[in-house]
Order: C-alpha cells, then structure tokens, then sequence
C-alpha cells in the first residue's frame, strides 16, 4: 500500500510537471475559449448581413406577400421590365431577382417563378420563397374556383402532440434533445479521456522501459503495483487537467465575453426565432425537463462507467506498451482499442437516439469494450435497473480479467528487449 | 558453513527455451561470489529468481535460512545489467523515491545519501537531472541506490560495465568495503580479472547448467595440472632436454626474464612432487626461474565452456 502511494506520487508529478503538459492544461482553455468566441462573432456577422432581393412580379399577385425578415428584404420592380430589374439589381449589388413570370392569359394561365443571382440562395431562403408562392397561388386559385376561403381557415385544424408517460408526466418534444446532448456529451468526453490519458499510460511504460530503470523498480515493487499505481497516477493527472480545463474555461468564456459583449450561448443554442416559434408551455415543458433529469443517479453512473471504462482502456494500453520498444510499434496494437471506441459512439449517436432501448443499443451497452459510452448514452432515457446492473457486472468482471491478462503481458514485456512483438507472440507471454 | 543464499534444484522454462536446468547455488555469508557464464547461460534469469522478479518453476530460494518472502527485498540490493533512470528527474528526487521503494522513510533516506554522496564525492549532483550525466556519472548514482539501504545481500549484474578505470577501482574498493562490513556479493560478470580480483567462490553456468561451483582456490587447485615453468641457465641443453623429455612430458614456456634462460614447461606426472623435478634440475643448472602453472579463471572458463559447447 505504502509503495503504491508512492509509485502514485511519482507517476503524478512526473505527468504534471511535464512540460507539454503544463502548457496544454493553460493553452488549451484559451484555443477553446477564442475558438468559441470566434464562432459566435462569426454568426452574430452572418445575422446582421442582411440580404436584399428584388421581385419582378409580372402576374401583379404576389405585391405585399413577401414580409421582410431579419436576414431578407424584399424590393418590388414592378413598373418596369425585366431587364431593368435585372440592371438594378445588378447596380445596387442586390443578393438577386425573383422572377415571377405569367405564362398564358385568362383562367388558364399558369406562373413560372426564376431566380437570378451570383450565389445560389441557401436552401431556407428558397423554402420560403416556394412556400410564400405556392401559398398564394392555392389561394388564388381556390378563390377562382369560387370557393371560400375564410371558410377554409376556419376549418384548419392545428395539431400539437403533447407528450406525457402513463404516469401522467408531461415532457416536451425536445427533452429527447436534451438527453441526446447529456449522454452524448459524457460519452464523448470519456472517448477522449480513454484515448488521451490511456496512451500516457503507455508512453510512460514505454518510457521506462526505454530508460531502463524498469528492472530496477520491479527488484523493489511487484509489477502489478507498478502497473496499477501508473494508471491512478496518470487518471489523477487527468482529472486536475480537466478541472483546470473546465474552471479556466468557464472563468475565460465568462469573463472574455462580458467584455467583449458577445454571447457565446448564442453559438450553440438555437436561434431566437426557434424559441419564438415553439409554444411558450412548450419551452417552460423543456426547462422543467432538464431540471428534472435525474443528475444524482446520472453522476454516479458516470463515475461508475468513466472509471470501469478508463480502467479497462488503461490496462490495455499498458500492456502495448510494456509489449513494445519504441512507439513507432504500438500501430498494430492500436486498431483494437480504436475501433471499440468509435464503434461505441456511432451506435449512441445513430442507434441509442433513434431507438434507445432497442437491440443495437441494448447490446452494445452490455459489451464491456463498448458499454461506458453507449451505457453512458441511454441512462439519460431510462434504462431498467437490472440492464445497468448486469453492465456494470460485465464490465468489472471484464476489468479484473483485463488487468489480470495485461499485468501477465506487463510483467513479461517490461524485461523483453528487441523482440518484435505480435499477437502471437503475446499469447506465448501469457503462459510464461 | 554458514550460507546467506541458498538456491534449490532451481529450474526455469521460457516456452520451449530451458533458461535454467536444475541449478543449486550455496552463498557463503559475508564472501563474494562470482556467477560466470557466456552470453545467455542463464545468469540473468538466476539473479531476477532471486530478486523475486520472475518465479522459478520448480525448485526453492533461501535467504537466511528462510523461503524467500516478498518482504526480503528490503534486504537485497540489485543493479541489474540493464540499468538506467528516469531521465527527467533529479538525481536527489530519484534516488530518494527508490530508496523508499525499498521501504527507508524519507529522513532515513536522505541522510543516507548524504552519506554516500559525499562518500563518492557526487554532492553537487543533488538537483541534476539524469540527462545531464554521463553515463558513468549515471552508473554511480545507480551503484548508490542499490547500496543504500544496507542489504544484506548485494547482486550487481555487470557492475564494471561502463566506468572508465579510475571509476572502475573505486567502486572495487566500494564492493571490498562493503564486503568487510558484512554484506554478501553475488556478481555476475564475464570480465574474468575482476573475479580473479575480487571473488573468494564461483559458479560457472553454461547452457542453462551449473558445470562448476565452489571455492575459487579449491576450482584452481583442482584445475592445476601439475605444470611448472622453468627457467634455467643449463650446462648443456640438449643433454638436458633429451633427459627432461625422457622423464617428462615438456613444452616451451613463454615469460619475461632478465635472463637468456632456457625456457621451459614441464608437466609432471600426477605422483610426482615440485621438490623431485627440483632436486633433478639442481645438478644441470642454475635455477632463475621456478613457478608452478595455475589456471587463471579464464583458462579455467574456456577450458570448461569449449568442453561442453
């Protein structure tokens, strides 16, 4: 125990006073923070450019049903020709024309509608634009046929799906979004702690390894101890740099932004009109949805599954280093850890959401090299307690078998010098 | 005799590789023991079974009459033959860390090092790093930390290797101290001088078996073959010749001498005595010369290595 705490010390000062790493624990907050800050003033620039395109309306139908928004602004030409609209918009540097054109006389005729411009429109604008015609022309046409259209109006049903369990809880339509964003956040940010602190574990084996001070450290420690203190230790170094990730980050983003005037919430969060859009019970629905996520049972779980997952990568990545002499090797011993990894976030982002608790992603939150993140991913929507218990079950079982095997890989391959390792070669390790 | 170490019928396999058949080693208290052998005989997967770094398959290690208990680390100190430290660390930093290791307290430590390091005179290293050593300066440090927490039992792997020969004669003397003040040495080496300096007894492993083991005057005395190098300023030399090669197997010997001598080797049969071949030669010559031939350690390594090869 006493030499654990001890390799634990070291193997924490050591990553913590390494130098790439002081810098990236300070550098990395102030990229994210002005990567941030960019975005938004980027899209605050985008909002405020707003674009003018000129109608030439020659049915004389559509004058007044084009409404300026915030990003369009509509100008009429119709007591001219075509081509002068066109001339002017050209001199004026306009965005571009619509071109409303009437084809045939009389009941009988029909409407070709055009677009003249140096850019194509985005897809919204020509959305709106098809929609503000087709609208007026049903109109038109149903009023042609002499059919009532205030009656029509009156008649139109307006459908809002509320949502709510058989226990008679409400949610809102976008609370799926919400839990979409925890889950997948935290298996997101497990990814990246598993890739980046499990491959300083193995630069550290291979660093000794490399020194050759390992031989000198096991006449005085057992391995396995080795092994485990390395993994505390580095987790440990990785847990202070996310703290100072996040505090840093948040004192930066807060403090940059009310200084500059820029929100940076308005990068990520859907854009005012949205809000506007959706129902007012609707919003106060998704605000009483987050708050009433169940945040003690979701941190504990994620403790539970960041450290079993954290854990089970770590030993891997141990044993390949402890396999290898150089890191230039460890290539092929990489794909197996990758693969998982990707695999994982995939089925949480295009299996768990479309269907939570479906076989896809009921499975794959029992595969221990899988479960952390698509386990991590589903608890948001619920999942049976006994699901989660036979996870968590699997994956310790599967770490104590990990470490057992990787320790056995570990204990070997430190002392091996200038063999090439293979697969096979590792298997022949494990019955030494 | 009292033995501090005591290795049992110890065998070691590595798949299909036998690393070590059978081998019992027995180390005197308080001596030094010289382990031989050629490159792969073995000797390094001896020395890691008795630092309990790889388990022998078959077969039991003593120390101080007792299996072998993870808790004897303590009381072993080991520098390996492929040795380093962590290059980014201070020295001091290092060496206390490895001290602890080995179950000091940090008080303990440090004084202990203070010693040392003015022992050896390295005090201005305190705050270096490794990368800024040689590697001879490196291999003192590392001779430090395996000595500094008084073991019992002392296994240096190559211990010479890499000292220039002012650095080498001081850690001999170091080894020698620490032998008076009562520690074991277990050495493995193939620097055959060094043994000849410095071991009172030897094993040579060969192929993973132990071929020879025991008191390095008593290996010699058995090896010698009953040879002498003569060195005479004959009154007639052929006479001579023709009388000796009649009574004696002879040869011509080759050493350094004030003298135009006749130089020669005489091997006597096994009955016959040193003050024989004398009481003969007195009447033929003047005698500048007369030594008996014992084997150096390296004849005796050859010789038993060739043998069995």
């Amino acid at each position: 125990m006493r030499n654990l705490r001890l390799i634990i010390n070291r193997e924490y000062s050591a990553r913590v006073r390494n130098k790439t790493f002081i810098v990236m624990t300070f550098l990395s907050p102030i990229i994210f923070v002005v990567m941030v800050l960019l975005i938004a003033y980027l899209s605050m620039l985008n909002s405020t450019d707003q674009k003018i395109i000129g109608i030439f309306d020659e049915t004389g139908i559509f004058t007044n049903e084009f409404k300026d928004g915030e990003q369009v602004q509509y100008i009429y030409f119709n007591n001219s020709n075509l081509e002068n609209a066109r001339q002017k918009v050209l001199d004026n540097e306009y965005f571009g024309l619509i071109h409303i054109a009437k084809i045939g006389d009389g009941p009988n005729s029909s409407t070709e509608v055009g677009f003249l411009g140096n850019d194509t429109p985005g897809f919204g604008t020509i959305e709106s634009i098809e929609k503000t015609i087709s609208d007026k022309l049903t109109r038109q046409q149903l009023i042609n046929k002499g059919i009532d259209v205030s009656e029509i109006d009156a008649a139109r049903a307006k459908v809002n799906v509320e949502i709510q369990n058989f226990s008679g809880e409400r949610s809102s339509k976008m609370s799926n979004y919400i839990k979409m964003f925890f889950g997948g956040a935290a298996g997101y940010l497990l990814m990246m702690f598993i890739i980046i602190y499990g491959n300083m574990v193995m630069r550290s084996v291979i660093e000794e390894k490399t020194n050759r001070i390992i031989e000198i450290i096991v006449s005085s420690v057992k391995p396995f101890q080795l092994l485990l203190g390395k993994i505390l230790g580095t987790s440990l170094a990785g847990i202070t740099q996310f703290t100072v990730w996040v505090i840093l980050g948040t004192v930066l983003l807060w403090s940059v932004s009310s200084f500059l005037g820029i929100d940076p919430l308005a990068a990520q969060t859907p854009s005012t009109e949205m809000i506007n859009e959706m129902a007012r019970p609707e919003l106060n629905q998704l605000v009483v949805d987050i708050l009433k996520l169940p945040y003690a049972s979701l941190l504990v779980f994620f403790l539970i599954y960041f450290i079993g997952g954290y854990f089970l990568y770590s030993a891997i990545y141990a044993a390949i280093g402890a396999a290898v002499d150089s890191e230039t090797d460890t290539q092929q011993f990489m794909f197996p850890i990758i693969i998982p990894l990707i695999l994982g976030i995939y089925v949480g982002f295009f299996s768990v959401v479309e269907n939570p608790h479906g076989t896809v992603s009921t499975i794959f939150s029992m595969i221990p090299l899988t479960s952390p993140i698509v386990m991590l991913m589903r608890i948001p929507f619920g999942v049976p307690w006994y699901e989660i218990s036979i996870s968590i079950i699997i994956l310790i079982a599967t770490n104590f078998a990990i470490l057992w095997l990787s320790a056995k890989i570990y204990r070997v391959g430190i002392l091996m010098y200038g063999k090439k390792p293979s697969y096979k070669e590792l298997y022949k390790w494990l019955k030494y | 005799m009292d033995h501090l170490l005591v290795a049992e019928n110890v065998s070691k396999q590595f798949g299909n590789f036998t690393a070590l058949n059978n081998i019992s080693i027995s180390i005197p208290r308080q001596s030094i023991f010289g382990l031989l052998g050629p490159n792969g005989a073995g000797k390094t997967t001896f020395l890691r079974i008795v630092n309990q770094i790889t388990m022998p398959d078959t077969g039991k290690v003593y120390l101080d009459g007792k299996p072998l208990h993870p808790d004897d680390i303590a009381h072993i100190g080991y520098l390996p033959e492929e040795r380093g430290l962590y290059k980014s660390m201070k020295v001091g930093e290092q060496a206390l860390y490895l001290a602890r290791l080995k179950g000091l307290s940090k008080a303990e430590a440090k004084e202990r090092l203070n010693y040392w390091f003015k022992r050896l005179e390295i005090e201005g290293w305190w705050d270096k790093r490794i990368q800024e050593l040689s590697k001879g300066m490196a291999q003192k440090v590392q001779f430090v930390i395996t000595v500094l927490h008084n073991p019992k039992l002392l296994i240096f792997d190559e211990p010479f290797s890499g000292f220039d020969p002012v650095n080498a004669n001081l850690i001999k003397d170091e080894i020698l101290h620490l032998k008076e003040e009562g520690a074991t040495i277990l050495f493995s080496t193939h620097r055959m001088e060094s043994v000849e300096e410095l071991c009172d007894y030897i094993a040579l492993i060969h192929k993973s078996n132990k071929l020879i083991d025991g008191k390095l005057t008593d290996i010699k005395k058995e090896y010698k073959s009953n040879t002498f190098e003569v060195g005479l300023d004959a009154i007639d030399e052929v006479t001579l010749k023709r009388e000796l090669e009649d009574r004696y197997s002879i040869g011509v010997a080759k050493f350094k001498s004030i003298n135009e001598d006749l130089k020669l080797s005489i091997k006597l049969k096994d009955e016959e005595t040193s003050n024989e071949l004398i009481q003969f030669l007195l009447s033929r010559g003047k005698i500048n010369h007369f030594v008996e031939v014992i084997p150096s350690v390296n004849d005796i390594f050859i010789k038993t290595v060739t043998q069995n090869a």
